[in-house]
């Protein structure tokens, strides 16, 4: 019986191999190169060449592996005003090459073109950048390459990062330094923070290639490209919802409410993911609950947190029961999103927190009814009782009949 | 001798109505997983990287992000999730951690493992481990049992000095799963398991209007092999139960009888 056993075991163990399978977005992939070509990139320490030389090279290389089916630009951040005045400097950004379908001899021939001038205002040049992708679709990235921080203050080059990042849906801004400088690293760690993005330390040419290579083709993934929806302060006011995936702004101490219907033998299932783009407080929260349109709450799910993150989410299920009314009407499901996130000192607080919130009705849950499965027995105890009484039954059948047939012996 | 003849035909009816569901378990083509394990690792819930069960994902990265992967988990299933971080030359001590969420983005509880560790300066890599509580193929709404479904994971480094920020890094994940069995077979299951955005995706699928029990039925697809919660081994048992009950009776009755039959002409029971 332990081979039998065994088998059936084997059967059930086969890995589930299932594809979250979400749709792509359709829509082209757009990435736009921002590098900085300021004085400072004259500096031969990288590999024993210039930091320029050693963009150039990677770029040349990145050029050549860009898929296809990348839209690629290229914008430079002072490469053309040499002089003094801070003003002029902070304005000193260009497009180099337009976000399009990419022409690898032309986008090379620009490149091979640059030399390093200037200033570093990081912030316009972000604001130009997000300008340059447009507002199609797809997903866009934008990839600053830069060797100092910013010099173009008061323009924080991370709000403005954040302010792009709530303007564009899907609009991501990764950062790489070419040099090991703590205010570099926090700038552009910030700036990357604030749209989700990754931040990278490059020291060698073929790591600044590799990554570049791995950022577009990140870039050129296609993932499911959330839909602009705005909560409201009540439910009464709340946008209604189908299943799907939507994106929100939540600022700190506000309450978000949404609205989904459910039909009765059909289950909601519904997450939220609030996330952390600037400094907050350590010890932080979310909160999401499913409440009638009475007020009566039904399910809630939460979740608390400390230190360093990037969200924090939850989720909740609702399956809503069966009706005998063939007409029964949908029940209209109140979401709420509250989040305990504050900002630290110092930090803005508007734009709010970037909410991603999915839902999914599907088919409700056949309900259990009983803690095992189809209330079955399994183990050694179970065996032993049923033995046992099997055995007893035995016992007094036998002994029944036997007393049956001495009465009729008697008789 | 009736007794015997009824619970014999029982016990073989039962042998006739496991048998078929033996044949319906055995191991689905898509288990032989064709796609090579991902080479890079999402940096978000929405871009999370796929692995199935078993593979070897790695990803280069840099100190603070946060990669995310997602895999898979039947109900049955003990996962474990093990990574490891092979770290930079020169660095400060630092703390990394593995989160494991479930498909409704709900964090799940590890219930051993180390999930967080913390490393001393110049270490060389951080092996971290997180096991998962059995999947179970329902619960409660108002529970967090891990169910059926897409669970992600998230790794990252907690609280980095920032002079280790951006520094590069290599990480590789590896998801395997203890099959738990029977013991784990709760009654009732999901209509669909636990995967986000499955109202969207199988909305192409010829199931809209569908009851939940058929719903159930329509669920078992093979290429992407969720079980279909109905059977276990608890049937096995129940259905050996039953015959030993059965023989056990017959011996029971037999015990009192002695060794002849009864009713025969010139034997008197023991009794009478």
């Amino acid at each position: 019986m332990c081979a039998l056993l065994a088998t059936l075991a084997a059967g059930l163990a086969f890995p589930a191999a299932a594809r979250a399978g979400e749709p792509t977005g359709g829509a082209t992939p757009k990435v736009d190169l921002v590098l900085d070509v300021s004085g400072s990139m004259r500096a031969r320490d990288i590999d024993g060449g210039s930091r320029m030389a050693a963009a150039k090279q990677a770029f040349n290389e990145v050029l050549d592996a860009t898929p296809e089916d990348v839209q690629l630009g290229i914008r430079t951040l002072g490469a053309n005003y040499p002089g003094d005045d801070r003003r002029t400097g902070c304005k000193d950004t260009a497009q180099l090459y337009p976000v399009s379908t990419l022409d690898r001899t032309d986008a090379k021939a620009a490149v091979a073109t640059l030399s390093p001038t200037g200033w570093t205002p990081i912030g316009p040049a972000l604001l130009k950048a997000a300008d340059d992708l447009g507002t199609g679709a797809g997903s866009k990235r934008i990839v600053l390459i830069s060797d100092g921080e910013d010099t173009c203050a008061p323009l924080d080059p991370c709000e403005v990062a954040r302010e792009i990042a709530a303007k564009g849906i899907g609009m991501t801004i990764d950062t790489l330094g070419l040099v090991p400088n703590t205010k570099l690293r926090k700038q552009l760690s910030c700036i990357a923070e604030a749209t989700g993005g990754t931040y990278t330390s490059v020291e060698h040419t073929d790591e600044l290639t590799d990554r570049v290579n791995q950022l577009v083709d990140r870039a050129a993934d296609p993932v499911v490209t959330p839909v602009a929806t705005e909560g409201a302060g009540q439910c009464t006011d709340a946008p209604t919802l189908k299943s799907g995936l939507y994106t929100d702004r939540e600022e700190f101490g506000q309450q978000r409410w949404y609205k989904v219907d459910v039909p009765p033998g059909q289950e909601l299932r519904a997450s939220v993911s609030v996330a952390a783009d600037r400094s907050v407080n350590p010890d932080y929260g979310v909160l999401l609950r499913a409440v009638t349109v009475h007020g009566r709450e039904i399910v809630r799910g939460e979740a608390a947190g400390d230190g360093r993150t990037d969200v924090v989410s939850t989720g909740l299920r609702y399956p809503k029961a069966e009706s005998d009314d063939e007409d029964a009407p949908a029940e209209v499901v109140c979401l709420q999103v509250t989040n305990s996130f504050s900002a630290a000192s110092g930090v803005k607080t508007t734009p709010g927190l970037p909410v991603e919130l999915t839902v999914d009705v599907v088919g409700g849950p056949s309900q259990a009814d009983d803690v095992a499965s189809f209330g079955l027995g399994r183990g050694w105890w179970l065996l032993g009782v049923v033995v046992l009484a099997g055995f007893l039954a035995g016992l007094v059948w036998g002994w029944v009949s036997r007393w049956r047939v001495a009465v009729w012996r008697t008789n | 001798m009736r007794i015997t003849q009824v619970l014999g035909a029982a016990a073989l009816m039962f042998a006739l109505a496991v048998s078929p569901a033996v044949a319906d378990s055995s191991p689905s083509p898509s288990a032989s997983g064709d796609d090579a394990p991902p080479t890079a690792a999402g940096t978000s819930f929405r871009t999370a990287a796929e692995v199935e069960q078993g593979q070897q994902a790695t990803a280069s990265a840099a100190t603070g992000d946060y990669l995310y992967w997602s895999f898979p988990a039947d109900a049955g299933q003990r996962p474990t999730v093990k990574a490891t971080v092979k770290l930079p030359d020169a660095h400060a001590a630092q703390t990394w951690q593995i989160d494991v969420y479930d498909g409704l983005r709900r964090r799940q509880a590890c219930q051993y493992g180390a999930q967080t560790r913390t490393v001393a300066q110049g270490a060389t890599s951080v092996g971290l481990s997180c096991t998962l509580r059995t999947v179970r193929a329902w619960s409660e709404q108002w529970a967090n049992d891990p169910l059926p479904g897409t669970y992600y994971v998230r790794l990252t480094a907690l609280n980095v000095a920032t002079a280790d920020l951006g520094q590069p890094i290599s990480a590789s994940l590896q998801v395997g799963s203890k099959d738990i069995g029977g013991s784990a077979a709760v009654d009732g299951s999901l209509a669909k398991p636990l995967v986000p955005g499955i109202a969207v995706t199988s909305k192409s699928g010829a199931d809209e209007g569908d009851s939940s029990k058929s719903a159930v039925l329509a669920g078992l697809e093979p290429e992407d092999g969720w079980a279909s919660g109905w059977w276990s081994d608890r049937w096995v048992w129940t259905a050996v139960g039953g015959v030993l009950a059965a023989l056990a009776g017959v011996g029971g009755y037999a015990l009192t009888r002695g060794s002849g039959r009864p009713g025969r002409p010139g034997r008197v029971p023991p009794g009478a």
